[in-house]
């Protein structure tokens, strides 16, 4: 019981987070006070999809094994890109120990965007499995679950049974993130690799793609957590941004207006407003 | 570049970029006639898109050409191009009226970022209905709400409600939105893709906890975008205190566009082999039942006439609900039928509210005194879309609710098809009483000595007189749009029924 508790323990933070965001916005009268509560909810849910994306062993997806490729290039785009691989390339050092690697040229970050899925597809799979079944026999090596599927599923079964059969879900419906229908081996596929860039001479192309295939086979041996879930929460987080600055600057004006930000007061001065008495219509005194 | 390639995106896609420019023109009247360019621009574009779909079919179009599961598609097809349509076409109706009545309500320097986020709000809601991704929608969709917040608390000049008002749609829009993204996040876990069809695909045979929390989360945040009756807390006042032309947008676009994003989630991504999906239908038949004759009996006591339509807002709903819960071609495409009727009334009725409020400064029922007399055009304009919403004959609202009924007779219900009619009868009834209120106290109340009338410029009362001519028209040739809204209920059922 407690193993199982423990195992899924992002998603008990996940799970206390929302509650507490929406019983601060329910329960708390001050309106900055509720985007504070909005803020938590969200944040849980940003956990959620990163939990999501965590693949037991897996780095953070950057390509590995682009730094001779990137200088290999042709042109001097490395410099350009060069905050960019240098961001991923630390990103490497701190989560997969791999740092000898460097993503430096930008063409190699946006062919990693499909590489890492592959390497997911391929190698992913039976690789978590065992995994999983590490952690299902007591390795609690206090690494994020691979798989949301088995694993929420698993939280809300009876204990022994979900254990049971959660490395059946996993193999079955599982850690095959957006392409598990393409099993092919050969992923690089120059349009896809191209397309970010857009605007590259042919030799270029062939170049990215030499270093794509390089990178490939490099990145074939190393496991990859799923990018996708992260590029997704990215978005969301600018969202939540945003809604905490509007709804800030509504604050602002309403205390300008209104002279507070309680919603009791406020809620009396608009009743008065619309009825003429601060209990509103069949209010009781 | 082949302009009818590019159609599916070029409706989104022109208003989000020229939102941005019309920040930057100068104050005063080019950034009205900028975005109301770019919204009948849109509009044209838009019918293009229609005919095109009638003719082709379904249009996909990969943004980038990234193929379909892996790159986000936008995917046009019957019932996309109508309500993309109907947004654009409410847009370019509305964005005319808009001039006037903004120069009134809103401070001088704030133009250019009125119609900005105008324009924004026009592109989200635009984009919510074009794309074919899961999470795209909630992006657009949190690209329309947002910038709908600060429309909302624009009204501050006029009230200082609005800001409350803005600030409580603020909240329980973000949860909504959130709940989206949690039940999206379970789906994702669950397939491992975001794409709706093949979410569909996917989704097929697959009944198990994470799938259904994943349901749940969905339909309840949709729920709150789209004022289902006990979650529609924020509605009545967001409507009531945001700018006129405002109101008459949103009322008639934004808790339409969720309704569609609801019918594409119930049907097309889950579909009808996904057994939970009866438990939904169930509670959207009888919320929608509850909602249409709770807020239509608020409704009557209201005496803030813009805030009686509002509740009226959420009473409609409540019929496209139970049209939705019928799960048949008849039900939904009455529910379609609706959502389109509904606009036009709603939008035809709030703008006579805000030539209302134009002219005499207040939309409370006292100032709708003697209007009759005062301004007959636009007290008969009132008079006609109201006789829309209570469903009289020879009104776009009669044939929707006749095909509700139509409907709820043909299909098998655990609520007996009789009291379902009953319902909905009594709840027009209730429409009958709140709008009679009001065209009791135009027509036959004498009109108040010593207030002062301004004269609505043509700019307003054109739009107006044309959005009621369109509720007519909505009643008198109905065989178009039912035809169309049928077509669109067989793609929505069609997809779910195919396995």
């Amino acid at each position: 019981m407690i193993d199982f508790i423990l195992a899924r323990y992002n998603y008990w933070i996940v799970i206390i987070l929302m509650l507490t965001g929406l019983y601060i916005v329910y329960s708390r009268g001050n309106l900055v006070k509720t985007v504070i509560g909005l803020n938590v909810f969200q944040t849980s849910v940003f956990i959620f999809y990163i939990t999501l994306g965590k693949v037991v062993g897996g780095t953070a997806p950057i390509l590995l094994g682009a730094h001779s490729a990137g200088h290999g290039g042709p042109s001097a785009r490395g410099a350009t890109g060069g905050d960019h691989g240098d961001g991923h390339g630390a990103d490497g050092h701190d989560t997969g120990g791999h740092g000898e690697d460097h993503a430096a040229d930008p063409h190699q970050a946006a062919s990693s965007h499909e590489a890492p899925v592959h390497a997911d597809v391929q190698h992913g799979t039976p690789l978590t499995e065992e995994e999983a079944l590490e952690v299902l026999s007591g390795q609690m090596s206090n690494s994020l679950e691979p798989n949301a599927a088995g694993d929420v599923s698993g939280q809300s079964d009876v204990p022994a049974e979900s254990l049971h059969d959660f490395s059946e879900i996993d193999a079955s419906n599982s850690l095959t993130p957006q392409m598990p229908d393409t099993h092919e081996p050969a992923p690089v596929d120059p349009g896809i690799t191209i397309t970010p860039g857009g605007h590259e001479t042919a030799a270029d192309q062939q170049a990215v793609l030499d270093a794509g295939h390089e990178a490939m086979t490099h990145a074939a041996e190393v496991v990859y957590s799923n990018p996708l879930p992260h590029v997704l929460i990215l978005t969301a987080i600018v969202v939540g941004v945003a809604t905490t600055a509007v709804g800030l600057a509504l604050a602002v004006r309403i205390r300008e207006a209104y002279g507070t930000i309680e919603e009791d007061a406020l809620e009396r001065m608009d009743n008065e407003a619309a009825t003429g008495s601060p209990t509103g219509e069949g209010g009781k005194a | 570049m082949n302009i009818i390639e590019q159609l599916p995106v070029l409706p989104v896609v022109l208003p989000l970029v020229a939102a941005p420019i019309c920040v930057l023109l100068p104050k005063g009247n080019l950034p009205w006639a900028f975005a109301t360019f770019i919204s009948v621009l849109t509009f044209i574009l838009s019918l293009m898109l229609l005919r095109e779909v009638h003719a082709v079919g379904v249009i996909e179009y990969q943004l980038g050409n990234w193929p379909s599961p892996y790159g986000i598609i936008y995917r046009i097809d019957m019932v996309s191009a109508l309500i993309i349509t109907l947004v654009s076409g409410i847009a370019a109706t509305v964005f005319p009226y808009a001039k006037q009545s903004v120069a009134r309500e809103i401070a001088h320097q704030q133009t250019s970022f009125f119609y900005g986020m105008m324009l924004i709000t026009f592109a989200g809601l635009l984009g919510v209905v074009a794309t074919g991704d899961a999470f795209n929608v909630f992006v657009f969709l949190e690209i329309s709400s947002l910038s709908t917040y600060t429309l909302v608390a624009m009204g501050a000049r006029q009230d200082r409600r609005a800001l409350t008002a803005a600030f409580t749609y603020l909240v329980l829009g973000t949860i909504g939105a959130t709940f989206f993204v949690i039940g999206l996040g379970l789906l994702y876990a669950a397939t491992g893709t975001l794409n709706m069809i093949d979410l569909h695909e996917r989704l097929v045979g697959m009944d198990n906890k994470v799938v259904r929390a994943g349901f749940a989360f969905i339909i309840t945040g949709f729920g709150l975008k789209l004022a289902m009756f006990p979650l529609h807390r924020w509605l009545p006042d967001a409507y009531t205190f945001a700018p006129s032309a405002v109101t008459s947008f949103l009322a008639a676009t934004a808790t339409k566009v969720a309704v569609y994003v609801m019918l594409r989630f119930v049907f097309t991504v889950f579909g009808f082999s996904f057994v939970f999906l009866d438990v939904a239908l169930t509670f959207f038949i009888i919320l929608g039942l509850a909602g249409m004759f709770i807020a239509s009996l608020v409704a009557v006591f209201r005496d803030d006439v813009k805030q009686m339509l509002a509740y009226s807002s959420v009473a409609q709903i409540g019929y496209m609900l139970v049209g939705i819960s019928f799960a048949t071609v008849e039900g939904v495409s009455a529910a379609l039928v609706h959502v389109f009727n509904h606009a036009l009334m709603k939008a035809a009725l709030f703008m006579a509210v805000g030539a209302v409020f134009y002219a005499i400064g207040s939309h409370r029922i006292s100032a709708f005194r003697g209007l009759g007399k005062t301004m007959p055009f636009t007290a008969a304009c009132f008079v006609v879309a109201g006789l829309s919403l209570v469903g009289v004959p020879f009104t776009g609202g009669f044939v929707s609710k006749y095909l509700l009924i139509d409907g709820a007779f043909s299909a098998v219900l655990d609520v007996p098809s009789l009291v379902i009619v009953l319902m909905i009868v009594a709840s027009s009834l209730l429409a009958v009483a709140y709008i009679g209120r009001v065209v009791y106290e135009m027509y036959l109340a004498e009109p108040v000595e010593g207030v002062k009338v301004d004269r609505v410029p043509l700019g307003m009362l054109i739009p107006l007189g044309f959005m009621t001519a369109a509720n007519v028209y909505a009643g008198l040739d109905a065989e178009g749009l039912t035809t169309y809204a049928r077509r669109a209920a067989d793609i929505l059922l069609g997809v779910g029924m195919a396995e």
